[in-house]
């Protein structure tokens, strides 16, 4: 069974003429990294609120794990585009926000949260406010308490975008390094063909008016990607095959 | 650093040069223009009178203290009580918002009456004259601050399966104290004057105490003006320890995660 399976998805929001997605089929196998690259209003976040039952389907229907995606919320976490973290919680707080709210105890909370922050290496700034963090610290907060819960899918709506370059490409490796250990399903929603490629085992690029998946390329380049992947010659060919097809699906 | 104590010391001999000229121009215009004391005491007088009345004007000062913060914390308890149902419902919002602006733009003189009627001369009236003058500005602000809660965290909690109960407690509530606190602010500086008015309107039940609006209506009638001073004197500090301690409250909860309460004023 695959772990997303979208069969003949279509959305479209009331009163407006074109509908935001048509026709999307789709199927993520477990353990699966896929980036969903497109141009602007081609409908790459309201795919990703679609999978995680944020938002009703106008047609087709969605499985994720064989459920309905608003039965399958407790083994997904999704990461926004912006930290949406709670100022008035410190860092430490925050992570521990979404066990908290699935009711976990809290002994085990605090034993769950700590490790996290190992894990992101914000160990020393546990007990900071957000206001005190820099955009990327702020990021890996909110990586670390959506990882909190255990998930199985991962789903991230462009969690980097607001980063400078060189901290988006080491937390691209860091993202890759945590799922190294806990090995979960991701939908990564990005505009940057580099990062998309970088990430994923499966770039899908999408066209715009109406949202349509226009293609499937997949990444053969090995795990673990390091510095030296970004420097590869087989890297460079995809990406600007990506690219290619990016413009080209722009056009359609 | 250094130049901001520099900053701050040269504001504070400033400060003081302006209050001392407005001392002499009070006694110059006294000299000058020949005032009888029962029309303007000369600053001494005031101070004199201050001291040697002492006992009564705090004893005034406590009574109006009591009244306006019975009021002022009734109305927070209330208003936010009301926000948290308007923050439920747009409908409720629409239908009964435009009450709560029709509670602050009532004359409260006029309303004087029917109070009294209803609750009875002295601390119940004046409480209920300060409740009323401090409540729309609680439930405004505090209604702004559980509906302008971010999307995205209200999707976040939805992930994770959260109850009403945890969205409030855990989210729209803490999103909405720095509101709550700027419509506290408002209203402690208007729940002193709204003691003052209420007790103008609907006084004391004894004779010869109350407090600083009643000892001020007295003091007019006796022609004690000098008295009469110091009363407004203590009126004003009244309404700056409300605003100081709404403020120090404000501080105290918000300064260690919320911008504002951190604003460093640049003078």
């Amino acid at each position: 069974m695959p772990e997303v399976l979208l069969r003949n998805v279509g959305k479209r929001f009331s009163g407006t003429a074109v509908p935001v997605l048509e026709g999307i089929e789709l199927s993520i196998d477990r353990g699966e990294f896929v980036s969903i690259i497109g141009p602007s209003g081609c409908g790459k976040s309201t795919l990703l609120k679609l999978v995680a039952g944020l938002l009703p389907c106008s047609s087709g229907e969605i499985a994720v794990n064989g459920m309905k995606p608003e039965d399958a919320r407790a083994l997904v976490s999704f990461v926004f585009q912006d930290p949406t973290l709670l100022p008035w919680r410190t860092v430490e707080k925050n992570v521990a926000l979404a066990l908290e709210l699935e009711g976990k105890p809290r002994e085990e909370n605090a034993k769950t949260t700590a490790m996290l922050l190992e894990l992101v290496g914000l160990s020393h700034v546990a007990k900071h406010y957000p206001r005190q963090l820099s955009g990327g610290m702020k990021m890996r907060t909110s990586i670390a308490r959506a990882l909190a819960t255990r998930p199985r899918l991962l789903l991230m709506d462009e969690p980097f975008a607001a980063l400078d370059e060189m901290t988006r490409d080491r937390m691209n490796e860091e993202l890759l390094r945590l799922r190294e250990e806990q090995n979960w399903t991701v939908i990564f929603v990005t505009h940057s063909v580099a990062e998309a490629v970088f990430l994923a085992s499966k770039v899908i690029v999408l066209a715009p008016h109406p949202g349509r998946v226009a293609h499937v390329i997949d990444v053969t380049l090995t795990y673990p990607r390091t510095e030296a992947t970004r420097e590869s010659d087989a890297y460079d060919e995809i990406v600007s095959r990506t690219s290619r097809l990016l413009r080209e699906a722009h056009r359609l | 650093m250094k130049k901001a104590m520099r900053n701050r010391s040269l504001l504070l001999v400033n400060s003081v040069l302006v209050f001392s000229a407005l001392i002499m121009l009070w006694e110059a215009v006294i000299l000058i223009f020949h005032v009888q004391p029962y029309m303007l005491p000369d600053p001494l007088a005031v101070v004199t009178t201050t001291a040697g009345r002492f006992p009564d004007l705090w004893s005034a000062f406590l009574i109006t203290a009591e009244e306006a913060a019975m009021g002022l914390l009734a109305s927070i308890v209330v208003g936010v009580l009301v926000a948290l149902v308007f923050a439920r419902s747009r409908w409720i919002r629409r239908l009964l918002f435009p009450y709560t602006v029709l509670l602050q733009t009532v004359p409260i003189m006029a309303v004087t009456p029917l109070i009294i009627m209803w609750v009875g001369p002295g601390l119940n009236a004046v409480v209920l004259i300060v409740f009323i003058f401090c409540l729309p500005s609680i439930i405004a602000n505090t209604t702004q601050g559980l509906i302008s809660v971010d999307e995205n965290l209200v999707q976040l909690f939805l992930m994770h399966n959260a109850s009403q109960g945890q969205k409030l407690r855990k989210l729209r509530f803490p999103h909405s104290l720095p509101n709550l606190f700027v419509g506290v602010r408002v209203a402690s500086g208007v729940a002193a004057i709204g003691a003052i008015i209420g007790e103008l309107f609907a006084g004391s039940t004894g004779v010869g105490h109350g407090g600083l609006g009643y000892s001020i209506e007295y003091a007019k009638d006796q022609l004690q003006t000098s008295y009469l001073f110091a009363l407004v004197v203590a009126a004003t500090a009244l309404g700056f320890a409300f605003f100081f301690i709404a403020m120090f409250f404000e501080w105290l909860l918000l300064h260690h995660w919320h911008e504002s309460a951190t604003v460093v004023e640049d003078i």
